[in-house]
């Protein structure tokens, strides 16, 4: 059923009970062409696009939950493409223009919101990072602009400007970025692929991979047996637990990522900001809620809850960033699980074997990865070859040397 | 206004007269009273509007699961949104002040959104907003926008202060109704270290509002008497006014202590509130249960409250919600508020009881069996209701309407680690999950309905507790309890034949027809509902709502409460302030500072200081009459370069490594040679991390045939010291080599330029001539005629014949102001990190600005230096991969703008000639510049592909951001005295 | 992670105490062992649900590394050793 101004209107009179289920709930066929393990945003983007840009049907995504119970449905919901090298920009900058047509694309508002987002800066070393990242942003031609303090104060006049331990001195600001509503990204792309008669199969847990060879033949599930033709992973946060079930071992640790939401507040922050002096970052949802987060709480976890010392950082930062928080009341913190990958930068690729596909390693930048994610894999399913943009997001990259280190912090997945 | 303070009865005190104003008007109530109570006694029922539909409001509840009753309390600084009047302890002169509104309270113009509400119901901006696309963010998300929200916070600085604490104990008791009196009173006097929480100003939870004998006394007075005595056990302390918020790993719980929230004027010597990480041995959940409100048409008017909030005001605060009420109930547990009511002289119209079997009532109300409210009347406050039973409607003529479905057992606390409550049909509630782990549900949390039960269980609670713990005590007996013999419960998920709007979620507008839709469009799971419909998503966190939405969306999909489930049960089981949460770290205090043993040297000479990282370094020492930096530093530069000048290093990180495998050890830990080094040298040395790329760089001194020296960048001290711990302790464990970080044990001192010698020799007692400490020496000296020993190491980072010097660190200020006087007449200058930059960057000199984690020695023109001898070292593995000796690497070269009046910056790019600008054509980066006054123009160090083959080539260095494109020349890195004829002088 | 942890030396400390850097399985290979097993040793973890071994450093305290034995699932503790103690043995 599409939305129009002429369906609400109608809805409305008729007592709304005319709305028709945004998916169906069918059981899962005896095979299917393409079978993605994870219907979270990625899985679901995978399946739209699969679907919509690349002419295949018959795809089953099996969820073991509810869709969208991933990170899709547990971060910040924030989009940017402000990336350094040359493995990401382009690839997130896909993302972000496909966010920019999203909602008329698959029709479900999603609420992109580009309000902005602001890195600030607060010393010599973190200005020249930030003029070395906007200028990589500027050779993509992604928009990019340095702020200086004085531009910075007009337009967030409440930061501390006084007693800061570590003065502000500037920001980076990417202005096409912003935020999206989270769960919304999850239902429109599993509306949309359902209406290309994707089949979207909740509480349908995968227990095991039958592979013959190195092929693949199908998988178990807590739903019986389902045969396919390829298999797809899209498990961020579980990759390592999925991957095993077909034999291969990943370049990836699972950590927890904190977030929180405060009370409802009459709108004040409009952008997104980064602390450059602490891990903490912060926008303001349009129901008033101020959605912020930090660092990985540092070990490795499938929990998806963190400690105490964690969240008493994010507020350190939080007050030491906005003094005024300090009154402000947070109303929830939660925990979801990063795939975080031994150079903090995502693998979109084919696995050593001949029907396997992955799509994994998404540390804490997912969520703004969603559509690209979806798109470039749902190419490299449906052509064997990678989309040129995810040509460098390759598995063998840590055996050949080419890493995609955007913090130059090694082969250690807690420092990313 | 009229007064509904009861003529007698209640804790206040009634000889204690408040002030406060609400929305400008002034009030009154008494002490112990909250804003809610007071605010009813006068008559102020509508305390807020809701968020949605901007529906008038008064309280649910008396307590803190309060959705409606928001206000914002304080001023200035200390104006905080968002508190629930239910709570909020009055004080004279509190100032409050509702929002969420506009013009005023009485009348809200965002009233006219209920108007709309058969277009904007559950996830309706889901679907709309969406024509034409570029309307929503110029039009529809601002609007929305405007709309968002509850209080508003203020942008200025809390004045006050928070603190934060640690606390262990034997046995943590959170909630100190009758369950947990009874737990902690059992602990107490067995002995335990015992901390018993509560969330309100004194012990007793709902005990204070009960009119039950317990133990021969009224129960206000039982739970004073044994608060008194808890007061009086050493081993037992009592947190009033905390909140338990959350269970964190293991048995350690987050509180926060409300410690002057309730105060006009703080006492500035201690803290607002207090942040509590109590660590337990076990813990008992005695935090009691929740009154569900019931669903039906216009379920929200101003009057409507749950039966426990309606005794809790008659019998605590002495204020009756109403002149005529009546109780609403599926349950025969809230009769007894009626009973209560009555006995204050309060007519109680009617028990509507929705069951057939009603529960005995021997009070003047009529109970009518069968019975649903369908509908209220009344614009900013309740004035009647209708009735339907026995296929008729009555009308009641009331002010005030008491409504139960049911108690919900508080399993916050339990359920936030993930284990899952279970249904039970016979509760009509979610029990807490039967996972221990060192916190067991107690009492009403635990699903127990009767005040004699509950003061067992706890008692008995706490006894199993401690014995897990080899504790005996002896369960506490209250003697005789008066109590309900009736708990009977049907459960009423919601009104079938209303027709109005019926909220589950009041905060956020979700009504039972809301949760409908979400099931017909196929948001049926728990979780789906919750976020397309926000239902349990407000400030109370669902704690009124979310069952009843679980029982609605059972009914509609058929099933089960138990096959529906809960959502997520999070942190924090109230909301936390920011404040609290941060303690004293905040403004200057919200990281430590680190200050070299030279920083008083640096300040009296009128240093600049710059942090990097958690020091503070003198960047550079302005003189009269220079009023830019550049000046400062460009003479600086000169004197060092022509003179002879003086840097505290002091910050560079410093590790002793004595023991007979020194030698092997730093060998394994440096891809350079090492075992070689000579007593008495010293040597450059990089170190790799294991995936090949470089980590740090610094010197080894060699001082004794088993006595190493090392330094470190300043920023990888720490991180330094930390790998060779990783590798001598978990990979070469038999190497027989100790080390120690000596960072803060030594001063240290760069004397250079071409007097340094000079200016040294009049402080060191030994030769010092070149051919005693030639280049790279490294040894043991004494100053000041034998008064002190230090180390003085011949190396030099400014390319200048240098030294530096490491005396005891409480030496070195003394050492520092004696080589400024010794120095006067060579004209010595004190310089900073920005000289020191300066000079490096002439030299050609890395630092982490080059070595920035994704460089291989070879980038950086130190290819050579890597050992081909050595079969094994950190790194050395992953150094011979494709990638990582890739010739189109970026290497470090040197740049030079083609016109020397040009500039360009770090961080700029670097494009070919006639390229235009595309990540692909990207050619490197700028990673660090300066003015360098001995070449007389700004000169750069760079990162390019295949950089030293290029040396000669004119590029453009592409800087968009400061739109500046400037001609330059790639050339050597080295700027100044290539040959190194000065570093030998 | 427990929130106190038994350190050997030191005993029940913060967990803030200490750093993680992670799984204890891997075996730093030999000198000339092949690339594979070199890359595998860098880059690639089991990362498998349940109970894991780590190496944890006390930063705060001792500065010994330990060896952490837990369940990544609920965080329970369920042994902590010296690493180099364990090594000596091995």
């Amino acid at each position: 059923m599409r939305y129009s101004a002429l369906s609400i209107f109608k809805n409305a009179l008729g007592g709304n009970k005319d709305w028709q289920p945004v998916w169906r709930e069918p059981e899962p066929k005896k095979k299917y062409d393409v079978i993605i393990a994870g219907g979270g945003g990625h899985g679901l983007a995978t399946a739209y696009y699969l679907a919509h840009e690349f002419g295949v049907r018959n795809i089953g995504v099996i969820e073991k939950s509810y869709i969208g119970n991933g990170n899709i449905g547990r971060n910040t919901t924030i989009i940017r493409s402000n990336y350094l090298l040359e493995g990401n920009t382009p690839f997130y900058e896909l993302s972000l223009k496909l966010w920019e047509g999203l909602e008329q694309d698959f029709n479900f508002n999603a609420m992109v919101s580009q309000r902005g987002v602001v890195n600030l800066v607060h010393t010599d070393g973190q200005r020249d990072a930030a003029r070395r990242r906007g200028n990589a942003m500027r050779m993509h031609g992604v928009d990019a602009e340095y702020l200086d303090l004085k531009t910075i104060r007009d337009m967030l006049p409440f930061f501390d400007y006084s007693n800061a331990r570590f003065p502000i001195m500037g920001g980076l600001i990417q202005r096409r970025g912003g935020t999206v509503r989270h769960d919304a990204v999850a239902w429109g792309f599993a509306r949309g692929a359902d209406s290309y008669g994707v089949d979207i199969i909740q509480n349908c847990e995968m227990t095991g991979v039958r592979r013959e060879g190195s092929k693949i033949t199908g998988v178990e599930t807590s739903k019986g047996f389902i045969e396919c033709d390829k298999l797809a992973l899209s498990a961020a946060g579980h990759s390592s637990v999925v991957a095993e079930m077909a034999g291969i071992k990943l370049p990836i640790e699972s950590h927890v990522l904190q977030a929180f939401v405060s009370e409802g507040l009459k709108p004040f922050i409009d952008t997104v900001v980064t602390y450059g002096a602490g891990h903490f970052y912060i926008s303001q949802s349009d129901k008033g809620g101020l959605v912020f987060g930090g660092d990985i709480d540092g070990y490795n976890s499938y929990a998806r809850r963190g400690n105490l010392a964690t969240v008493e950082h994010v507020m350190e930062a939080g007050v030491a960033m906005i003094p005024a928080l300090s009154r402000v009341k947070v109303l929830r913190s939660w925990g979801g699980i990063m795939d975080m990958s031994m150079d903090g930068s995502p693998i979109i690729d084919k696995a050593p074997l001949d029907n396997l596909y992955i799509n994994a390693g998404w540390c804490y930048g997912g969520f703004k990865a969603t559509p690209a994610s979806g798109w470039c894999y749902a190419h490299l399913i449906a052509k064997d070859e990678p989309h040129p943009v995810a040509k460098f997001m390759r598995l063998d990259r840590f055996r050949r040397g080419y890493l995609i280190d955007e913090r130059g912090a090694g082969a250690q997945p807690n420092l990313h | 206004m009229t007064s509904y303070r009861l003529k007698s009865g209640g804790l206040i005190d009634r000889d204690t007269p408040l002030h406060f104003t609400f929305d400008g008007k002034p009030m009154q109530g008494f002490q112990g009273d909250t804003v809610a109570s007071a605010l009813l006694a006068g008559g102020q029922r509508l305390m807020g509007r809701s968020f949605k539909y901007h529906r008038p409001r008064g309280p649910l509840t008396a307590g803190s699961a309060e959705p409606n009753a928001l206000i914002t309390v304080g001023q200035n600084g200390r104006t905080e949104p968002n508190c629930r009047a239910t709570v909020v302890e009055l004080y004279n002169g509190l100032v409050g002040r509702s929002q969420h509104n506009w013009p005023s309270l009485k009348f809200d113009v965002g009233e006219v959104n209920s108007l709309l509400s058969p277009f904007i119901g559950a996830g309706f901006y889901y679907k709309t907003f969406m024509w034409p696309a570029a309307l929503w963010e110029k039009l529809y998300e601002p609007l929305i926008r405007r709309a968002a929200g509850l209080g508003r916070a203020t942008f200025e600085a809390d004045p006050d202060r928070y603190e934060k604490s640690w606390a262990h104990c034997d046995l943590l008791i959170i909630g100190a109704g009758p369950t947990g009196l009874a737990a902690a009173i059992t602990a107490g006097r067995a002995g335990a270290q015992v901390i018993i929480c509560d969330e309100q100003a004194s012990l007793g939870g709902s005990l204070l509002s009960d009119t039950h004998e317990v133990g021969g006394v009224p129960a206000p007075v039982f739970a004073h008497d044994i608060a008194s005595e808890l007061s009086s056990m050493p081993n037992v302390r009592i947190l009033t006014r905390t909140t338990v918020f959350g269970w964190y790993d293991d048995r350690m719980f987050g509180a926060v202590e409300r410690v002057q929230k309730h105060v006009q004027e703080p006492d500035p010597n201690k803290p607002v509130e207090r942040l509590w990480r109590i660590a337990a041995k076990e813990a008992i959940l005695a935090s009691g249960a929740e009154e569900r409100p019931l669903v039906f048409g216009g379920n929200d008017r101003p009057g409507v409250m749950t039966t426990d909030a309606l005794r809790t005001y008659a019998n605590r605060y002495g204020v009756a919600a109403g002149k005529r009420v009546a109780i609403f109930a599926n349950n025969s547990a809230a009769y007894r508020t009626a009973h209560d009511l009555e006995k204050l002289g309060v007519d109680v119209a009617a028990i509507i009881d929705s069951r057939s079997e009603t529960a005995s009532y021997n009070g003047k109300a009529r109970v009518i069996p069968n019975a649903r409210v369908t509908s209220t009347k009344g614009r900013l406050g309740l004035s009647g209701i209708t009735v339907n039973y026995d296929g008729g409607e009555e009308h009641l003529s009331i002010d005030a309407l008491g409504v139960s479905g049911g108690w919900n057992p508080v399993v916050n606390l339990a359920c936030q680690r993930g284990a899952k409550p279970t249904w039970s049909d016979e509760h009509a509630a979610f029990l807490p999950p039967n996972a221990h782990n060192g916190l067991s549900a107690a009492g009403a949390a635990a699903g127990i309905a009767s005040l004699a039960a509950c003061l067992r269980d706890g008692a008995h609670q706490a006894t199993d507790a401690l014995k897990n713990i080899n504790i005996n005590a002896k369960p506490f007996d209250a003697g005789a309890v008066e109590d309900d013999p009736d708990h009977a419960t049907k459960p009423l998920w919601y009104v079938r034949e209303s027709t109005e709007k019926s909220f589950v979620d009041f905060q956020n507008d979700v009504t039972a027809s809301d949760l409908g839709l979400a099931v017909t469009e196929g948001y049926g799971n728990v979780e789906h509902t919750k976020r397309y419909t926000t239902t349990g998503m407000a400030t109370d966190q669902g704690k009124l709502s979310n069952v009843n939405a679980i029982g609605i969306l059972a009914e509609v999909r058929n099933v089960t409460p138990a096959e529906v489930g809960t959502t997520t049960y999070r942190p924090f089981y109230t909301p936390v302030s920011f404040g609290a949460l941060a303690g004293a770290h905040k403004s200057e205090h919200f990281q430590p500072v680190r200050r070299s043993p030279l920083h008083e040297w640096a300040k009296k000479l009128g240093a600049e200081f710059v942090e990097v990282g958690h020091w503070y370094r003198s960047s550079w020492f302005p003189k009269k009459g220079e009023t830019t930096w550049r000046q400062s530093v460009d003479r600086e530069v000169l004197a060092v370069r022509n003179n002879v000048g003086v840097c505290d290093v002091s910050t560079l990180g410093k590790i002793e490594v004595t023991g007979p495998d020194a030698a092997t050890f730093l060998d394994l830990l440096y891809c350079n040679g090492m075992a070689k080094l000579p007593v008495g040298k010293a040597r450059y040395g990089l170190m790799l991390r294991e995936d090949g790329f470089v980590y740090d760089d610094g010197t080894l001194s060699r001082l004794e045939e088993n006595r190493y020296f090392l330094t470190t960048t300043t920023a990888h001290a720490a991180g330094v010291m930390s790998h060779m711990e990783f590798c001598h302790q978990t990979i070469w464990p038999n190497l027989d080599v100790r080390f120690a970080s000596v960072s803060d044990q030594w001063a240290q001192i760069a004397v250079a330029g071409p007097k340094s010698r000079e200016l040294l020799s009049s402080i060191v007692d030994d030769d010092i001539s070149d051919s005693a400490v030639p280049f790279l020496a490294a040894r043991t000296v004494t100053l000041l005629g034998g008064q002190l020993s230090a180390r003085l190491f011949r190396i030099s980072f400014s390319g200048e014949l240098a030294y530096e010097i490491a005396i005891p660190a409480s030496y070195g200020e003394a050492v520092a102001d004696v080589l400024m006087e010794r120095g006067e007449k060579l004209g010595v200058t004190p310089y900073g990190t920005e000289a020191m930059g300066v000079m490096r960057i002439e030299k050609g000199h890395v630092t982490h600005a080059e070595i920035n984690g994704t460089v291989v020695p070879a980038d950086l023109g130190m290819g050579r230096m890597v050992s081909n001898k050595k079969t094994d070292f950190i790194g050395r593995a992953m150094l011979n991969r494709e990638g990582t000796q890739d010739p189109d690497r970026v290497k470090l070269v040197g740049l030079k703008p083609v016109d020397p009046a040009d500039d360009f910056s770090v961080g700029a790019h670097i494009l070919n000639k006639n390229d235009t600008p595309s990540t692909p054509a990207d050619q490197g980066y700028v990673t660090s510049t300066c003015f360098s006054p001995i070449i007389g123009s700004r000169i750069g160090l760079a990162l390019i592909k295949k950089g030293p083959e290029r040396i000669g080539e004119q590029i453009v260095v592409w800087d968009a951001l400061k739109e500046q494109y400037t001609k330059a020349v790639i050339c050597d890195p080295v700027f100044v005295d290539p040959e190194g004829e000065k570093l030998h002088a | 992670m427990a929130s106190l942890i038994e350190c050997p030396h030191c005993g029940a400390r913060p967990k803030e105490e200490f750093t993680v850097r992670g799984n204890v399985e891997r075996q730093r290979p030999a000198p000339d062992a092949d690339p594979d097993t070199w890359f595998d040793y860098v880059y690639l973890r089991d990362n498998p649900m349940g109970r894991i071994s780590e190496h944890w450093h006390h930063t705060a305290g001792c500065r010994r590394w330990l060896i952490v034995e837990r369940d990544n699932t609920d965080h329970t503790v369920f042994n902590v050793t010296d690493a180099m103690e364990a090594k000596s043995k091995s």
